[in-house]
């Protein structure tokens, strides 16, 4: 093989590779990624029912509703609008009614929302950073709440 | 007192740090050996000096002095001595403080160690890391002060995040430094070469036990992070391909493809422009994983801008040694002669296969990062990255290395066998298959992707054992002569041999999480709930009064047919000081898996639980200790050191140093 040969497969091989990665970068970004959205946008933007989405706000006050075999529903406010929620599942320990969420799941026909995953951090001081967006949003931030520490 | 001169210290470590930035340069350019000399002496002064502002700091710590305001805003008089200790990074200022503790360390490091690096290379090395010495302690006396004094102190301290009250702050994020920043030392010297516009194979030699050294202990500090955040955090979830894990595994990623490419260059002087980039690569991506998770901009791209005095900082930081860095490469990368090139089917063709798929698997851990942080400051969409982004690209790549792993490990340098390699590699497959057969069939099936997981794990595992194996073990040879042999191999074969193995454990660790099952439930005295093979029974709870917290105990039997073979706890904590409570999750080790209980709420239909049986899922954090067991022994290899008498000459180490000077000189 000769010298230029050799060197064409090596560059040959990387654009190969390369290639390869950006197609299934370009492929994941279409179908894996998800959105946020608050309440008031979720209404506004007229979302299709079935798509995966987070959705952050406050947990509403008195929404909490706890069924049996760990089954919860609640609602998300941001004081403008409600998304009513439902949830199976342990609910992180910071999780109260007044406190940020962002809940992950699947925007049903009926305009609730089904989440399979709920965050809530665990310091106390912490909001959700959607969720602290989303609220200076509809005007109802309260103060520059210092985040929790991360882990270093 | 003891505080201030902490502070004066630092200020002394960063006038010590231009010193040895400015004049082993300077000596280098006029080839002056004492201005030379002065380097290292600079460098241990500066380590000895930042030394003494940390030990100033951890007296705060450990006294509880409210005077300070790092230790009020971070401890408590109530809180055990450890935590107290590690409270100190566990915050920004002190981390930044152990950062540049383990710059100066390694900086110190070079100037004592023995080196095969020439003098001016290893002057300018030293200078470089200097610089970075500078730029930190600058960071940190400027804006980042920790040793800030209170007017008016408390009498008590708001004490430390709870969830950081554990032992896995002891160890994870001083491992994690050394890693990182060890990868400066090996900057360091990738600037030194463009600097001096020479690269050989004595500079492969030179850097790469710097190189190893990090690796070991990023890998250590990653499998740590992620084995803490598993039993910490409550979810049963060990990797979130969260920005602040992708912060630390890009780096490893860049990391051990330098760890490969060094090899090539050492062993056949070639890829050198290449090692070059992937040593600039390697730190600049570490200090991005400082910058992402110190700067504040994850929690909001809008607070980076709220508080310019550190954000911009770090930020001018980053800019200015990576910016620097391929400056620097763009100039110069066109002076280093090129090494030859060589053929596809070899072990360093199969190495280049090796560097292109971590570089790519890194690029896409990087889009997958930072992706959404470009896009909400561009168009101020807010988009998640998770987990199945990362299965979509980074998993088939990674799948790609790691089938590749046996087979580059069977070729030989210069020209290899394909066929000869896959003949040597028919018995590993067999066994591998015939091994993932059997466990799928006793697990009654699984997911295709999973039990190709597992097969890759077995295939890469079997592959590292057969290395040792086929290099030791001869037809009809009695067992003494193999194990002679064995032994006799240089400790490099078995570092490779040993860490590779320790990537197949680890995955198939990872591939058997497929076969976990979860159960949520809620939890009565006496009524069993069923996870997997066992049976979780609530026996017992009780509340009791620890130290800084109180907590909520609830006792758990494991039974397996009827029989209790395990007792665990998991518990609810309050932390009065904080008002904040935390999960600690229950965990029962049965062979290498692992019963997990996570508590929820209390409601009237008992106690909410969600189990977990979680098999072989030790062998994760298991495989990433043997990978750095096996750096550690590659590490140990003699050829690696300089001078180190060979077998039966034992006597003139200072011969061969002289040669191997001579030899740089004559070049």
């Amino acid at each position: 093989m000769t010298r230029k040969k050799r060197r064409l497969l090596l560059i040959g091989s990387a654009v190969a590779v390369l290639g390869v990665a950006l197609g299934l970068v370009l492929f994941a970004m279409r179908d894996t990624i998800v959105f946020f959205y608050g309440p008031t946008e979720l209404a506004q933007k007229n979302i299709q029912p079935g798509a995966r989405l987070r959705i952050g706000g406050l947990v509403k006050e008195g929404s909490v509703e706890r069924l049996a075999s760990q089954q919860v529903r609640f609602a998300i406010t941001d004081s403008t609008s409600d998304v009513r929620v439902s949830y199976a599942g342990l609910l992180p320990d910071l999780f109260r009614e007044g406190q940020g969420v962002v809940a992950e799941g699947v925007l049903q026909p009926d305009h609730t929302f089904v989440a399979d995953k709920v965050l809530a951090k665990h310091d106390e001081r912490y909001m959700p950073r959607e969720v602290a967006d989303a609220l200076k949003k509809q005007g109802v931030w309260q103060g520059e709440e210092k985040a929790g520490a991360a882990r270093p | 007192m003891i505080v201030e001169i902490g502070h004066y210290a630092l200020v002394l470590a960063l006038a010590l740090s231009v010193i040895q930035t400015v004049l082993p340069f300077w000596g280098a350019r006029a080839r002056d050996a004492s201005l030379m000399g002065i380097g290292p002496v600079a460098a241990v002064g500066a380590f000895v000096c930042v030394a003494i502002a940390f030990g100033a700091l951890t007296w705060a710590y450990v006294t509880s002095d409210f005077t300070v305001r790092n230790v009020v805003e971070n401890s408590h008089s109530l809180k055990p001595l450890l935590f107290r200790i590690t409270g100190l990074w566990g915050n920004h200022e002190g981390s930044m403080l152990l950062w540049v503790l383990v710059v100066a360390l390694f900086g110190a490091l070079l100037a004592v160690a023995r080196s095969m690096a020439p003098g001016v290379l290893r002057a300018d090395a030293l200078a470089v890391q200097g610089l970075i010495s500078v730029a930190f302690l600058t960071f940190i006396i400027s804006v980042s002060n920790p040793f800030a004094r209170l007017v008016a102190p408390p009498a008590e301290g708001q004490d430390l995040n709870p969830i950081l009250q554990d032992i896995g702050l002891a160890i994870h994020p001083p491992l994690l430094y050394i890693g990182y920043v060890g990868f400066s030392l090996v900057f360091a010297f990738a600037a030194a070469a463009l600097i001096g516009g020479r690269i050989d194979a004595i500079w492969a030699r030179a850097v790469r036990p710097w190189c190893l050294i990090a690796w070991v202990f990023l890998t250590l500090g990653i499998a740590m992070g992620s084995y803490w955040a598993y039993y910490e955090l409550g979810w049963g979830g060990f990797w979130f391909w969260d920005p602040v894990e992708n912060a630390s595994f890009m780096p490893w990623l860049s990391g051990t493809a330098l760890l490969h490419s060094i090899l090539v260059m050492e062993k056949r002087d070639a890829l050198k422009v290449w090692t070059i980039l992937l040593a600039i690569l390697t730190f600049s991506l570490s200090l991005l994983g400082a910058f992402l998770v110190r700067s504040g901009v994850l929690t909001s791209v809008h607070a980076f801008a709220t508080d310019p005095g550190r954000g911009l900082f770090i930020l001018a930081i980053l800019v200015f040694f990576i910016g620097g860095g391929f400056a620097l490469f763009a100039w110069r990368a066109p002076l280093l002669k090129t090494g030859g090139l060589f053929a596809p089917i070899s072990r360093e063709g199969a190495l280049v296969v090796n560097n292109l798929l971590l570089a790519t698997a890194c690029a896409t851990v990087f889009i997958g990062t930072l992706y959404p942080l470009a896009l909400e400051g561009l168009t101020g969409d807010k988009i998640s990255v998770g987990p199945p982004f990362y299965d979509a690209t980074f998993v088939p790549l990674a799948m790609a290395l790691l089938l590749l792993i046996p087979f580059g490990q069977a070729l030989a340098w210069k020209r290899g066998d394909l066929a000869g390699a896959v003949s040597r590699l028919l018995f590993v497959m067999g066994v591998s298959i015939v091994a993932c057969l059997a466990i799928v069939f006793i697990q009654r099936g699984g997911p295709v992707l999973a039990v190709i997981g597992l097969w890759l794990g077995i295939f890469v595992f079997v592959g590292g054992v057969n290395e040792i194996l086929s290099r030791s073990w001869k037809r009809g040879a009695p067992l003494s002569v193999v194990l002679r042999r064995a032994a006799g191999l240089p400790r490099s074969a078995w570092g490779a041999a040993v860490a590779h193995a320790g990537v197949g454990v680890c995955v198939i660790g990872l591939a058997a999480q497929a076969w976990s099952i979860e159960t949520l439930g809620s939890a009565r005295p006496g009524q069993p709930l069923t996870v997997g093979p066992y049976d979780v029974v609530l026996t017992d709870s009780f509340s009791r009064q620890v130290a800084n917290y109180r907590e909520d105990v609830a006792r758990f039997h494991v039974l397996q047919g009827g029989v209790i073979i395990r007792t665990v706890d998991a518990s609810k904590r309050f932390f009065p000081a904080r008002n904040t409570s935390t999960t600690e999750a229950g965990i029962s080790t049965i062979g290498f898996g692992q019963v997990y209980v996570a508590l929820g709420d209390a409601g009237e239909h008992g106690l909410g639980v969600r189990l977990y049986w979680k098999p072989w899922v030790l062998l994760i954090w298991i495989g990433a200790l043997i990978a750095a067991i096996g750096g550690a022994l590659s590490f140990s290899d003699r050829r690696l050191r300089v001078g180190a008498p060979t077998r039966g000459r034992r006597k003139e180490p200072a011969g061969k140093e002289a040669v191997a000077i001579a030899t740089v000189a004559a070049q």
